[in-house]
């Protein structure tokens, strides 16, 4: 060790650091393709980082002039349609990311005892990136900007008592404006943001000072070798970062193609009524939200009242943070459990049944789909106490498998 | 079209041109038929210097876009492009026209078409721009099926000909239909290249960048191998 790495590490930790959480964290060695989703995540924040840090040089926050400077980014700004789409493009793919990490969460169990903090502050981010993504995208001011900003703010208006209040200290007045726009771009680039690194720091302490979950769901500590090494878990550097490499190719890979052939993804990631600017006398025909926000208005619009289904979007929101707790089978992955993997998966495809619903106009012949698909939803989450202590499980093997 | 479901999509669509979409099948939408290259564009860019840009401006773009983005020569640009009241080669494409004495001639502002494409979609456009019909009730003499009661007169009607309500036609055009389809189908072009400029950019630098990234991933790959085959033998 050379004597400056000596002064360093007694003043800062670093060796000790890259020791715990890299050279010598212990990973399972039989990650799947699934397990990629996280690495990508925090490679995907810092691109949004860097290409929102460029989009603010050159974006102004008031009602006159935002769209303008958006479209000087397009238009004007060397490089600018290259960074406004990676920062565009980047939330729709994050969520791709997202829904596939906490999906094989519940798949192999992850989420269970004692990984319960991991689940919990992993779903804050979630529920973090929502926030941010919406404030986010209120910020270019295109027509649809302003009335999903109109829409989503109203809905605070349903609050008991504070409602009221609450939406124009929101909307920094009675109206989208100005103030919005630049209260919004505090939240988005300051507030929410900061929140959602630190919690990324704390979900990867959290789930450090536990170990990682594998596709069997079992703990890799029980058998450790002579060295008191678990036998089925590999250091996580060189093995799972040069591996993570790989994957960053292939997603990066993606990212590009996105960008550089579908940088709309015809109308999916961004919609056509972005491209118009933000007008009050011209409503839209259907105020759609983006699509991984898509699925909790469906279940918004499932019912045909405003207190009631704002209660079930509320609802469906925030259930998931229990699922540790609603979840009683002493078996952790779905490989040993048939039934609730069958439940995991009908749960997961209404998912994206409602995702496809929330973006269609509501007409009555999607009324009944909505409806089921929200049930069998909600379902999972309800039957999940009663289901999982009574469903017959496989036996579960003593080391990891593949 | 019958004239009762005639009436209700009339009806429907006096509110707002987006609304037309809900109403997709009563209006039988046309595809324009180019190949989206730098010739079709700049054939439409040409058409719409020539018969759009009195009154419609593209202001997102620039003039000089036309030499870097379509290859066109600044002489080219100032001599088919350019208005000649003195528009900047730097400045952005503006019509002469000025918005507010618009509104008072027209009853609205003629709409900025620089995202017109992404907003409306070519199929919208190029279909409004051939669903002109001759309708003596509206003060320019003009109706659309596909926008009713737009307050834009059918301004190519000398080349695409007059056509009554029923579709008769009252005039014929200067060019065969075939040609004038063919203008109004570079015109849409010129629009999509308006509301997405970087296209041809990313086009040209587009294989590249998925070649460095395939590499790199290839690299990896191997990268990965190296350090898993030790892991693999440790096992046997």
């Amino acid at each position: 060790m050379s004597r400056f790495s000596a002064w360093v590490n007694k003043r800062l930790p670093v060796d000790e650091t890259i020791r715990e959480h890299m050279t010598e964290y212990f990973a399972p060695r039989n990650f799947n393709i699934l397990y990629y989703a996280g690495s990508l995540l925090l490679l995907m924040i810092v691109l949004q980082l860097i290409s929102g840090f460029f989009l603010m040089a050159h974006y102004v926050p008031t009602s006159q002039d935002a769209f303008a400077s958006v479209q000087g980014i397009m238009y004007d700004t060397k490089w600018g349609w290259l960074i406004r789409y990676m920062h565009v493009d980047g939330v729709s793919l994050i969520f791709i990311l997202l829904y596939t990490h906490m999906f094989r969460g519940l798949l192999y169990g992850s989420h269970r005892a004692p990984r319960e903090l991991v689940w919990v502050i992993g779903y804050v981010i979630y529920l973090l990136m929502m926030a941010e993504a919406f404030v986010g995208y209120v910020l270019p001011f295109g027509n649809l900007s302003y009335w999903a900003g109109e829409v989503i703010t109203s809905i605070m208006h349903a609050l008991p008592v504070v409602g009221p209040s609450l939406t124009t200290l929101t909307r920094g007045g009675p109206g989208i404006g100005s103030a919005t726009l630049q209260r919004f771009l505090a939240l988005h680039v300051v507030l929410f943001f900061l929140i959602i690194l630190a919690a990324i720091a704390l979900h990867i302490v959290a789930l450090h000072r536990v170990g990682s979950n594998n596709p069997d769901g079992i703990d890799i500590k029980k058998h450790k070798g002579p060295d008191g090494k678990p036998l089925d878990g590999v250091p996580f550097h060189p093995y799972y970062t040069v591996k993570d490499l790989f994957g960053v190719g292939v997603w990066l890979t993606i990212f590009v193609s996105v960008i550089f052939y579908a940088p709309t993804m015809h109308g999916v990631f961004m919609e056509r009524t972005t491209f118009l600017a933000a007008n009050p006398m011209v409503s839209l025909p259907d105020v759609t939200p983006p699509w991984y926000l898509s699925p909790y208005y469906a279940m918004l619009r499932a019912v045909p009242n405003k207190y009631y289904g704002i209660a079930i979007m509320i609802t469906s929101v925030l259930l998931p943070l229990l699922l540790p707790w609603l979840d009683r089978n002493p078996v952790r992955s779905s490989r040993y459990r048939p039934v609730y993997r069958i439940m995991l998966i009908v749960a997961g495809i209404s998912f994206i049944i409602l995702a496809w619903i929330g973006q269609e106009p509501p007409l009555p012949k999607y009324f009944l789909i909505e409806r089921v698909a929200t049930a069998l939803y909600l379902g999972f989450y309800l039957l999940l106490p009663f289901v999982s202590m009574i469903e017959p499980t496989r036996p579960v093997p003593e080391r990891v498998t593949g | 079209m019958s004239t009762y479901r005639y009436l209700c999509f009339l009806l429907v669509s006096m509110l707002i041109p987006g609304i037309a979409w809900g109403a997709e099948n009563t209006v039988h939408w046309m595809t324009p038929h180019y190949t989206f290259n730098r010739t079709t564009v700049i054939a439409g860019a040409r058409y719409f210097a020539d018969h759009c840009m009195a009154c419609h401006s593209v202001s997102s773009l620039r003039y000089e876009y036309l030499r870097a983005d379509l290859g066109m020569t600044k002489k080219e640009v100032e001599e088919d492009i350019m208005l000649p009241n003195g528009a900047a080669w730097k400045g952005q494409i503006v019509s002469p026209m000025p918005p507010d004495m618009a509104a008072k001639w027209l009853g609205k502002p003629p709409p900025n078409l620089s995202h017109m494409d992404r907003y409306l979609g070519s199929k919208f456009i190029y279909t409004y721009l051939l669903s002109f019909y001759w309708d003596p009730a509206r003060p320019s003499g003009w109706n659309n099926y596909v926008f009713p009661m737009v307050a834009m007169p059918n301004i190519l009607a000398p080349w695409g000909g007059t056509v009554g309500p029923k579709g008769q036609v009252i005039f014929p055009g200067r060019l065969s239909p075939a040609e004038y389809h063919k203008n109004v189908a570079d015109v849409v072009a010129f629009l999509r290249y308006a509301s997405d400029p970087s296209y041809f950019t990313r086009m040209a630098i587009g294989p590249y960048v998925i070649g460095i990234m395939v590499l790199f991933t290839i690299l990896a790959y191997f990268l990965k191998a190296a350090y898993w085959i030790d892991l693999k033998k440790k096992r046997k």
